[in-house]
């Protein structure tokens, strides 16, 4: 199927009221949650996981997708607003957006955050579209080394971009693979890490770990402080909120590049938007006439990561929808989905599932000018979240929480491990373990342990098959490569900067 | 005794769990005649998990972590806790309204009708949208 049939089947789909419906509700609450401080895409999804098992899996794998472009033009009101970011990848919109409302112009900063979002958003769609179906071709060559290879790969990407100690992303990955083993092996039926019960016998649900230590574990960690930032008076009107010629003009370079940037450094596993939007606002600060005025309130300082940020997401969906390697913890949950609704992303999902891969790019389209409507007219309105109080915020989050995995499962020996995993995701962000890397462990731990099996089935034992094929052994080597940055000083100490630099 | 980093402590921790890990890998088939068995995987990931703990007990920083706040944290953890193991008994209507009530009034020291009335409306929320709306069973 070319791309403009496939698209306009796309749009056949996405235009159904149903799932405009859906397309709508997610954007709306990607929205609520980016601009909610504490609460992210990642812990949101994986709470409405477990709700949309009874949905048809179209509408709700574009409302899920909805939440996780939405909540990324939702950080940056905050950002701007409080200094305070709504998400992880609005981190680098306070340094000018800030600085922005402080000096008075809090609306033009908020509107060219939505500008820069919806056009940057637009382009990393238009990426997805173009890249992921010859990607995916190109795929239908790997066999069970290739894909031990690339898993690999994708883990050691994540483990070398997750934080600072490399050897706590590592543990937190390797964590991932051991809760991913619990359970009934499939090859020989044997019962491994249950501890005698008969409930781990199916294994650990990923849903009940990806909400305990994403939703629960922030909810703990928003709970120690009392207090709450205090709120920069929000423009009114639509004239207020619009950037004027010359902003359009000084930010014309950031729109570009950071479309640009946020989709390449999508396509990277491990990289995801925080380091895009740091990139995207280095490379703009480089690049800039007044370099010296970035930080005190300059435009393009917020045009630029608001839009590489925007654009990563469609980048992030062509590891996920081709090769079924998500790149972060909230494309992990996305995969944990599709598998959840019965498909199985890789190389054959676009072939098989033309109307969902359409269908989800071209609701992309279409929640894009959603958002833009949305945020430009409205963002006085959804700034008003801000004020809603925390002690009623995190009793419904605790409580969805619950719901969630009690629907899914019925089981309340889950709730208790969900309990048991919070405390887990509590305690990995105050000792400085990284979860991304646990999420990803836990969804590719069966797959790669499958492949790897499969591999030396074929070679009858020989681990040499996984050196000897030359795809493999290209993803091989760069994974020991990553993995032994440690040991180059030099590189070392510039990864470890610019993950200081990401963690302000 | 000499005062420890959280490094220290959490790569013990981790390295017992290795060491758990190897131990049970040990007692699963290693190579089968069909190939690799269960305790394939299991062994290298366990192995790894001791090799990097170690390297954390022995090379992780000294920086102590701010706890401060930790309280409250563990606090609220502990009320789900009692909550969620308590919704057998007492169902969810009540658990969940206690721990509302805990949080609002304990955590954030609101007057006991506020936050009587946060849990009673919160309560009353979850029924309306998941049973009577959605059609989803509460615990």
């Amino acid at each position: 199927m070319d791309i403009a049939s496939g698209l306009m089947q796309g749009f056949a789909v996405a235009l159904q009221p149903a799932n405009l419906l859906w397309c709508f509700v997610g954007v709306l609450l990607g929205t609520v949650v980016g601009i909610m401080p504490g609460l992210g895409p990642p812990a949101t999804i994986a709470m409405l996981l477990p709700l949309t098992a009874f949905m048809n899996p179209a509408g709700a794998m574009i409302m899920l997708a909805g939440i996780y472009y939405g909540a990324k033009y939702g950080g940056s009101t905050t950002s701007i607003l409080l200094n305070v970011p709504g998400e992880s990848a609005s981190v680098v919109t306070c340094l000018d957006g800030y600085a922005m409302a402080r000096k008075g112009r809090a609306g033009p900063a908020l509107g060219i955050a939505a500008i820069a979002s919806f056009i940057a958003g637009t382009v990393g769609v238009l990426g997805l579209m173009l890249v992921a179906p010859p990607l995916a071709r190109f795929a239908l060559a790997f066999s069970a080394p290739e894909y031990f290879g690339l898993m690999a790969l994708g883990l050691a990407m994540v483990v070398l971009l997750a934080g600072r100690s490399m050897v706590k992303a590592l543990l937190a990955t390797l964590v991932g693979l051991w809760i991913a083993g619990v359970g009934t092996d499939l090859f020989t039926s044997t019962s491994r890490f249950t501890f005698g019960r008969m409930e781990l016998l199916s294994g650990i649900d990923f849903v009940v770990v990806a909400i305990g230590i994403f939703a629960i574990g922030e909810v703990l960690a928003n709970l120690e402080a009392r207090e709450e930032p205090q709120l920069l008076p929000v423009p009114r009107g639509l004239r207020n909120l619009l950037p004027t010629m010359q902003d359009l003009r000084d930010c014309r370079f950031a729109f570009a590049q950071g479309s640009i940037i946020g989709f390449l450094v999508g396509v990277l596993p491990g990289a995801g938007s925080t380091i895009a939007s740091f990139i995207s606002y280095g490379v703009e600060k480089a690049f800039s006439r007044r370099r010296e005025q970035f930080g005190t309130g300059v435009i393009e300082g917020v045009a630029a990561p608001e839009g590489a940020n925007n654009s990563e997401t469609g980048g992030a969906l062509v590891p996920l929808l081709t090769l079924g390697i998500p790149g972060s913890g909230t494309t992990a949950i996305l995969l944990a989905a599709l598998v959840l609704w019965g498909f199985k992303p890789g190389p054959l999902f676009i072939a098989e599932n033309p109307n969902l891969f359409w269908g989800l790019v071209a609701s992309m389209y279409i929640g894009n000018v959603m958002l833009l409507i949305l945020n430009l007219p409205l963002v006085p309105v959804f700034a008003q979240v801000l004020r809603a109080p925390v002690y009623v915020l995190y009793p419904l989050i605790l409580g969805v929480s619950i719901v969630g995995i009690y629907a899914s499962s019925g089981s309340l020996f889950d709730l208790l491990l969900l309990v048991g995993f919070g405390l887990l995701g509590y305690l990995m962000r105050k000792l400085d373990y990284p979860s991304a890397p646990l999420i990803l462990g836990l969804v590719l731990g069966g797959a790669m342990e499958r492949a790897l099996r499969q591999s030396l089935m074929m070679s009858e034992g020989s681990l040499g098959i996984l050196v000897s094929r030359p795809i493999s052994a290209v993803m091989l080597c760069f994974a020991l490569l990553i993995l032994l940055i440690p040991f180059f000083s030099r590189v070392n100490t510039w990864r470890v900067r610019a993950l200081e630099q990401k963690d302000l | 005794m000499r005062h420890r980093s959280p490094d220290f402590w959490s790569g013990l921790v981790l390295a017992a769990l290795g060491g758990y890990i190897v131990v049970q890998a040990r007692g699963w088939d290693y190579l089968t005649e069909d190939g690799p068995g269960p305790g394939f995987f299991p062994l290298w990931y366990g192995i790894a998990i001791l090799a990097c703990s170690a390297y954390l007990v022995v090379f992780g920083t000294d920086s102590p972590s701010d706890w401060r706040g930790a309280g409250r944290a563990f606090a609220t953890w502990a009320a789900l806790a009692v909550a969620v193991a308590a919704l057998k008994w007492v169902g969810f209507a009540l658990g969940f309204a206690a721990l509302t009530f805990f949080i609002v009034a304990v955590m954030y020291r609101r007057p006991p009708a506020v936050a009587a009335l946060v849990a009673l409306g919160v309560v009353a929320g979850f029924y309306l949208v998941f049973p009577l709306a959605l059609g989803v069973a509460l615990p």
